[in-house]
């Protein structure tokens, strides 16, 4: 298997503040790698990094041949990323099927296009395609729905709609069921999988609770203070002692 | 918003929401649209002001408030500089007259253009900040035109006299085909037709068909994926980037189209009324096209053009009431009671008029912010609701939007 | 070298009054979130209270003299100001002083038309997008400004300031400076310590300034934020009031005032940077001096106009390169 996504030797400071030292990490094309790590270990700056939100210092980060260092937002998911955020980010005061519909149009015209005559709902390959990514999250019915309205764990399978509607490459998840009440947090974590095994994306979950992570990842990248300190299998993470000192005594910052 | 589309089926599953309007039905209320405008010296007529000067506000304000929303409504972009590019539309088409040609047509191409060109170049540098900043910003770049208007630019503007078309000038297309000098001044004329003076309806209906067309588009692009980018810029611009769109350019296009859509009201402004003055850019002149999307209806497509149909009804109606018509109105009431009423009445009234516009933008801000629209959703939904009253436990207001759990 | 020295007097009256609407205003943005459009128009009320003093105090009672006959033959009126038939000279001071002695009646009116505007409409307003604010805002500020034409008529009503304080004095020798924009300017640097002390010294101001930093965790301390904004709010109005109520003399006031003065002070909000106190003070002095320099024909004659357009240039320089502002914190508004 070949690496989609690798990042070396990246550094980022703040101030004085090391937050990211010497990362070296890829993400073999097709598989589930887990981000995990105690608070202030660098997991979400290592994200803004990957997003473009944040320059590192040195290093390089480069995606399917590409170097994501410097790209727009907009621009990181032309080339093929998705991202679903820690609350799910949606566009509340539109119905679902908008919301899909927008992303659907994103990835097939691009990130400007004037577009100002024709009307969205003749165009049945946009909304076909919508309404088929409505329906394998399970939310068809409600596609006229407010999106605003819905539940938590609904309003994070209509994110998770829209980054697929776009087939990226790679699907960012930051801590896909924070917040979640046990029920939606199984409910998200069933989808994820089933929608791993149908449709093969290549996903970096970044998340703290051990049950998702386990439950979902097939390899599994520990940072501490800024720097990977072990990575492996699941089960290898489960038994090594570094995690724990990690997670249990270490985190002097 | 939803108050918009909220007459349609109320047969909805309980707990869906209303499937956005379909071609046939926009097709529909767009005829509907024509006809209501085309017809209003007809409908005007009971309500007293079915003269041209009156209908012509309408179709102008119309389809400066139609272009305001596209800004506003969709992308909740509030800008507070429109009156700008009103202003530079008149001096375009203004200009137009005197160096061109009479004709309407020229004059609107370059008032539209002119428009745009400015909102351009301040869209460009505005759009840089967003919310309030973008607010400012776009306060003082209108409050800078209009001030220089007034002062360095009075060679382009002539300042306080205000620009206007003269016998001598030169209007070089219209000496090219030869059109015979007058007397005085001549008026604008849409190949040959006179649109102004003693044209009666004329002047009306050109600029009815002009607001017409401007609605439609505005239909389009509501409807169209670059007015539901529009909407995305509105809602989440977080979402939208990490969905591979740039709102950037998106809020850019559309600030240069409601720029033009205030320019073409310029331009029809110096139509029918060929001068040109400053006042017509200052900021409080921006606050009255913010006023009327904002009555109607903002994000809706007919909001606008109601709430500046009610704005000027309003302006003419209650500007022609004094203390001697109040004092006729309440005659029936004992003297010592009518003199109050009336004297507390007049305040409401002729040059009083803002005072009264202040209060019902208030009250619509604060019980309505949908404006006439939702207003009016509201009523439809409620007498349904009362003649269907027998099998209402099982239908849901029309307002379903709620959440269902 | 005279020239400088006279444009940067020239500045500070203007600048105060920029300074002191800006403050109230940043005050209200920062604490309570408000985008206040009707700051203006509390100016403008200021400016008319001073005005209905001078009204009050000039009240005359009209009294028929018959054993002095006018020219028709009839006989004359003797109109006597009741504030001197009441307190005889002191009657006299008191109009001749009615600008400053405005001020003792511009901060009960003041407060209680801003505890008003807070309790009856600003409190809905909190939780609401901006957009919405500075709506309803302008829509209050057109009704408070069309309340005062209806009562005050459409013409600008010129006030003078007391006899002894109308001249001009040396500021420098051979500099004339007219004494009563001294004063103002002096009066605005009072008030302008008074409230920073305020905000500085007091358990009340340090919740104030606490909540300006971070709203969010003074609520969460139990601290009941609300009834201090209240509280604010009034202040904010009885600056803006004062500020008003001084400045007569030096422009006669019309119902419109508040409305010019608002995007004067908006944009001086801006540069100083939203929600910061002393970027607003700074700001409003910076501003008034560069207006008045920008008035000089030494300027004029290279940049014609510069005059005209200074201010909105300043603050759309200042926007682009420093977004938030002379002194404003990360995150204030930007959404």
């Amino acid at each position: 298997m070949s690496a989609l996504l690798t990042i070396t030797d990246v550094n980022k400071s703040f101030g004085g503040l090391k937050a990211l030292s010497e990362v070296n990490l890829s993400v073999e094309q097709g598989s589930v790698h887990a981000i995990i790590g105690p608070n202030g270990a660098g997991k979400s700056t290592l994200l803004n990094v990957l997003i473009g939100k944040l320059i590192p210092d040195t290093g390089a980060v480069m995606f399917d041949g590409v170097s994501l260092l410097g790209l727009q937002p907009h621009e990181i998911n032309q080339v093929g990323v998705s991202r679903v955020f820690q609350t799910p980010e949606i566009f509340g005061e539109l119905s679902l099927i908008h919301n899909v519909i927008i992303s659907t149009l994103a990835s097939r015209d691009g990130a400007f296009n004037l577009a100002f005559w024709n009307r969205v709902d003749e165009d049945a390959e946009i909304t076909d395609k919508a309404e088929e990514l409505l329906a394998d999250v399970g939310l068809l019915e409600k596609k006229d729905m407010i999106s605003s309205s819905l539940s938590r764990g609904d309003k994070r399978r209509l994110e998770l709609a829209m980054c697929l509607v776009q087939q990226p490459k790679l699907l960012l998840l930051d801590e896909p069921t924070a917040g979640m009440s046990r029920a939606d947090t199984n409910s998200t974590i069933d989808l994820l999988k089933r929608i791993g095994e149908e449709r093969g994306i290549t996903k970096v979950i970044i998340e703290h609770d051990m049950h998702v992570v386990f439950s979902l990842a097939q390899k599994i990248t520990v940072l501490a203070q800024g720097t990977p300190i072990c990575e492996g299998k699941p089960e290898e993470i489960k038994g090594d002692p570094r995690v724990q000192e990690a997670y249990l005594g270490g985190a002097h910052l | 918003m939803n108050a918009a589309i909220a007459t349609a089926s109320s047969k909805a599953q309980p707990h869906a929401g209303e499937a956005p309007p379909n071609k046939g039905a926009d097709l529909r209320n767009f005829a509907i649209f024509a006809v209501a405008i085309l017809s209003m010296p007809l409908w005007l007529q009971p309500l007293g002001v079915a003269y041209p000067a009156f209908m012509q506000k309408i179709a102008i304000f119309g389809t400066l408030a139609i272009g305001f929303n596209l800004l506003f409504g969709l992308t909740g972009y509030l800008s507070f500089g429109h009156a700008a590019f009103l202003g530079v539309g008149s001096y375009a088409a203004v200009w137009s007259f005197k160096l061109l040609s009479m004709n309407a047509v020229p004059a609107l191409i370059f008032g539209t253009l002119f428009g745009g060109l400015f909102a351009l170049a301040i869209g460009f540098i505005s759009l840089r900040r967003t919310g309030i900043y973008f607010s400012i910003l776009t306060l003082a770049f209108a409050q800078m035109a209009y001030n220089l208007a007034y002062s360095v630019l009075t060679p382009i503007t002539n300042g306080e006299t205000a620009l206007q078309v003269v016998k001598d000038d030169p209007r070089v297309l219209d000496a090219m085909f030869g059109a015979v000098g007058t007397s005085s001044a001549p008026v604008p004329n849409l190949f040959g037709m006179a649109l102004t003076g003693d044209a009666g309806l004329i002047g009306f209906y050109f600029c009815a068909l002009l607001m017409i067309g401007a609605f439609y588009i505005s239909m389009r692009i509501f409807r169209s994926p670059f007015g539901m980018m529009l909407r995305a810029i509105k809602t989440n611009q977080q979402r939208m980037r990490f969905t591979g769109l740039n709102p950037r350019p998106y809020a850019l296009a559309v600030f240069v189209v409601s720029g033009m859509y205030a320019g073409l009201a310029g331009s029809m402004m110096a139509v029918v009324d060929p001068l040109a003055g400053a006042e017509r850019m200052q900021w409080t002149a921006s606050g009255e096209v913010v006023l009327m999307t904002i009555l109607g209806g903002s994000g809706t497509l007919i909001g606008p053009v109601l709430g500046a149909g009610a704005i000027k009804y309003f302006e003419v109606k209650l500007v022609e009431y004094n203390k001697t018509k109040l004092g006729e109105i309440f005659s029936f009431l004992p003297d010592s009671i009518s003199d109050a009423v009336v004297s507390v009445s007049s305040l409401f009234v002729g040059g009083g008029w803002h005072l009264t516009l202040g209060l019902i933008f208030m009250l619509v801000v604060i019980f309505l912010p949908g404006g006439i629209v939702q207003g009016l959703g509201k009523l439809t939904s409620w007498v349904r609701r009362r003649t269907s009253s027998s099998n209402s436990a099982s239908s849901k207001s029309a307002d379903a939007s709620q959440p269902a759990e | 070298m005279d020239a400088v020295i006279i444009q940067i007097l020239n500045g500070l009256d203007k600048g105060g009054a920029y300074a002191l609407i800006a403050l109230g205003l940043t005050l209200i943005f920062g604490t309570l979130g408000v985008v206040n459009f009707a700051h203006g128009a509390l100016f403008m009320l200021g400016a008319f209270v001073a005005v209905s003093v001078n009204g009050l105090l000039s009240l005359e009672s009209v009294t028929l003299d018959p054993t002095k006959l006018t020219p028709w033959g009839t006989p004359a009126e003797i109109r006597t100001k009741l504030a001197e038939e009441w307190f005889g000279t002191f009657g006299t001071t008191l109009i001749d002083y009615s600008v400053p002695v405005s001020i003792v009646v511009a901060i009960p009116v003041m407060l209680l038309i801003g505890l008003i505007m807070e309790r009856g409409l600003i409190q809905f307003f909190y939780k609401r997008p901006h957009a919405d604010q500075i709506l309803v805002t302008f829509g209050l500020a057109i009704v408070l400004q069309e309340i005062v034409k209806a009562i005050f008529g459409a013409n600008s009503i010129s006030q003078s300031a007391p006899a002894s304080l109308a001249g001009t004095i040396d500021v420098i020798s051979g500099v004339a400076y007219p004494t009563w924009r001294m004063v103002y300017f002096f009066f605005s640097l009072t008030v302008i310590g008074a409230v920073i002390a305020f905000l500085q010294f007091t358990t009340f101001g340090m919740v104030v300034r606490a909540g300006m930093a971070d709203r969010e965790t003074v609520g969460l301390l139990g601290i009941n934020i609300e009834r201090r904004f209240t509280i604010v709010f009034g202040l904010a109005a009885i600056i803006a009031g004062m500020a008003g109520a001084m400045y007569t003399p030096i422009l006669s006031p019309d119902y419109h005032l508040g409305m010019d003065f608002l995007v004067l002070s908006f944009v001086v909000v801006v540069v100083g940077g939203m929600g910061s106190i002393p970027g607003a003070v700074a700001a409003g002095f910076i501003l008034g001096i560069l207006q008045s320099f920008a008035a000089m024909e030494a300027v004029k004659q290279y940049f014609p106009g510069i005059d005209q357009i200074i201010i909105y240039l300043v603050a759309i320089v200042i926007l682009l390169v420093r977004p938030r502002g002379l002194m404003g914190r990360k995150g204030v508004m930007e959404t």
